[in-house]
């Protein structure tokens, strides 16, 4: 971040360019940190090349968000989730995986299970919305992926998600 | 996978036990009644006292080796709770010969209630004989004595086993010394965490490594009666329950589920394994028959059900589920059907394990943000707060119940504690990085 940041001050770009950037590549290293396969197989290309991996992530959003101890999409959960599914409409080609997680507040066996709720719940959704089932599988990492790393309620919030990740061979 | 290095093997400790009763004179027995005792069952405010002069070394060979299993002895006895070691800058009688009996004057103003001494000597044939004797110094009687022939190598689990010789002498019940753990060795930092299977003796000593990080591992458990682990791994496929044997280094998948399994354990006779099965927003538990391969589902309940275990008589089942709303600890019989709720303190409970006492029931408890260590019985009743802090979790039981590990998060990360049924003497136990998910072995001898 540091770097890119020192190229685009010098580099003196338009901030609305600056800041798509930026989104991008935070985008990246979380779907990695996620333990995702998505990122460096076919169809990564950028953000703005659409139906490819980035388009997804940056443009639609790959991650939904979950309440403490909750496995029910929240309203902000079910708007992502609809784009997902009108995009992977669009790109029939690609199958996936919803990744579960939990944040670190919870016993491990617990959050396995927990992860788990996450992933089929926005499994249903998806299908719900007109999507193959056999196009997706579920996995349930509990808290053993955790992208933000702090020890308060800023990054627990963020770790308790579902995170669509587009298989890299599709 | 498997680092080949290290095969535990019960077997090969060749080891020969023989009494070291009456040799010796028995000077002033104690009256009758009045054994020297220490106090298991209550807050011991007052360790007991004892002298462990250092092991006479048979030849300057076994020099290292006495100052070895001198230390662990007294480590094990000290980490105990129940005795205070003695300085040894204090001891005025030097112990040149194991089988005379000891100046008492000399531990008794120095006011040792229990005093060892003991012998090595390599064997013709490269063997170590170990011996020792248990003195009460105040009846000027000696409480125990025995010897031990070994390899080498074996001077630590020699030490571990004398450990448990005094403990029983002085407390009436068995130790927990001669033991190990295993446990989940954590390193890397917390988003790109290596997750390797470990095992160490019970006092932090000696850890190798059975897994070497590929696959996230979690949740190892000992059988109760062989040398295997059950534990759960991301391998190459999807996450699933394995065996493990720690002698072959064999591996294997635990049934063959159309879902994730995990949260496994053995069943107190070591022929089965209870485990999670996820089933679409669900978790149910099933047991599977290590030799018929045979697997019965338990329950069926739209709920999570997990964090199984047995009782030690093998008749009930204890888990956590979240059928009432929030986690929460039930007992229901082996086979399966209706099950009880037993846990009604404040906030959730869950990671339940029976001790193998039978006694206690020990999980985590979490309430006001606040992650805890207790105890409660099978009936539900005497719940019992140990230890709470920002997050404790996973109790395990030492072989004879009086004392349990668990992990806590704590800046960088997770390490290891004991901590005694009374909630008393919580201890970190040293290990060489991060550690979770301990779970404690039967005794090995």
């Amino acid at each position: 971040m540091i770097e890119i940041g020192k190229i685009l001050r010098s580099a003196r770009l338009v901030a609305v360019l600056a800041t798509a950037l930026a989104i991008s590549a935070c985008a990246n290293q979380n779907a990695d940190n996620a333990g995702g396969a998505g990122g460096g197989g076919m169809g990564a290309g950028s953000a703005s090349t659409p139906g490819s991996q980035q388009d997804f992530v940056v443009n639609v959003g790959d991650r939904v968000f979950f309440e403490t101890d909750q496995t029910e999409l929240t309203a902000l959960g079910r708007a992502t989730l609809d784009k997902q599914a009108q995009w992977l409409t669009n790109y029939s080609q690609y199958a996936f995986t919803i990744e579960g997680h939990a944040d670190e507040r919870g016993t491990r066996e617990y959050n396995i299970a927990l992860g788990a709720r996450r992933a089929q719940s926005t499994r249903d959704y998806l299908i719900s919305r007109g999507i193959q089932a056999n196009r997706m599988k579920t996995i349930s990492y509990g808290k053993e992926r955790p992208v933000a790393v702090c020890n308060d309620i800023s990054c627990w919030s963020q770790n308790r998600r579902a995170v669509t990740v587009l298989n890299a061979g599709s | 996978m498997i680092n080949d290095q290290f095969h535990f093997n019960r077997r090969s400790l060749l080891l020969g036990a023989g009494a070291l009763a009456g040799a010796l004179p028995i000077l002033m027995p104690r009256k009758a009644g009045a054994a020297l005792r220490v106090e298991i069952t209550q807050g011991n405010p007052q360790p007991m006292p004892i002298a462990l002069p250092e092991f006479v070394a048979g030849s300057p060979g076994e020099a290292e080796i006495v100052r070895t299993v001198t230390s662990i002895i007294s480590n094990n006895l000290q980490r105990s709770g129940l005795f205070a070691p003695i300085n040894p800058a204090a001891f005025t009688e030097k112990i040149t010969n194991s089988d005379s009996v000891p100046r008492f004057p000399d531990w008794r103003v120095i006011n040792a209630q229990a005093l060892v001494t003991g012998r090595m000597t390599r064997q013709g044939d490269g063997r170590l004989k170990a011996e020792f004797r248990l003195w009460d110094v105040f009846a000027g009687q000696q409480l125990d004595g025995k010897q031990y022939f070994t390899t080498t190598d074996n001077a630590r689990r020699i030490a571990h086993i004398i450990s448990d010789a005094i403990y029983q002498t002085l407390t009436g019940e068995k130790g927990y010394f001669d033991s190990r753990v295993v446990y989940i060795d954590e390193t890397g930092p917390k988003d790109r965490r290596i997750k390797r299977l470990a095992i160490m003796d019970q006092d932090g000593a000696g850890t190798r490594y059975l897994t070497r990080g590929e696959d996230l591992v979690l949740t190892p458990r000992f059988n109760p009666s062989t040398q295997e682990i059950t534990y759960m791994s991301y391998g190459q496929a999807d996450p699933r329950v394995y065996l493990l044997n720690i002698e072959t280094g064999q591996r294997e998948i635990v049934g063959n589920f159309p879902g994730m399994t995990f949260a496994p354990r053995f069943s107190s006779d070591g022929q089965r394994i209870i485990m999670s099965l996820q089933q679409g927003s669900n978790s149910n538990l099933f047991v599977m028959d290590l030799r018929s391969k045979q697997t019965t589902r338990l329950t069926d309940t739209p709920a999570i059900d997990t964090g199984p275990c047995y009782s030690p008589d093998g008749k009930y089942i204890c888990f956590e589920s979240d059928r009432g709303g929030s986690q929460q600890i039930y007992v229901m019989p082996a086979t399966g059907g209706p099950a009880q709720r037993i846990s009604f303190g404040e906030g959730n409970h869950s990671t339940p394990v029976w001790s193998p006492r039978g006694d206690f029931i020990a999980f985590t408890g979490q309430s006001r943000g606040q992650f805890s260590i207790g105890v409660l019985k099978p009936d539900g009743s005497g719940e019992r707060q140990l230890t709470a802090g920002f997050h404790n979790e996973g109790p395990t039981f030492a072989p004879n119940g009086r004392v349990m590990m668990f992990f806590r998060e704590q800046g960088p990360g997770p390490s290891l504690y004991t901590i005694d049924v009374t909630g008393r003497n919580e201890q970190k136990v040293p290990t060489p990085s991060l550690a979770s998910d301990p779970a404690w072995s039967p005794l090995l001898s």
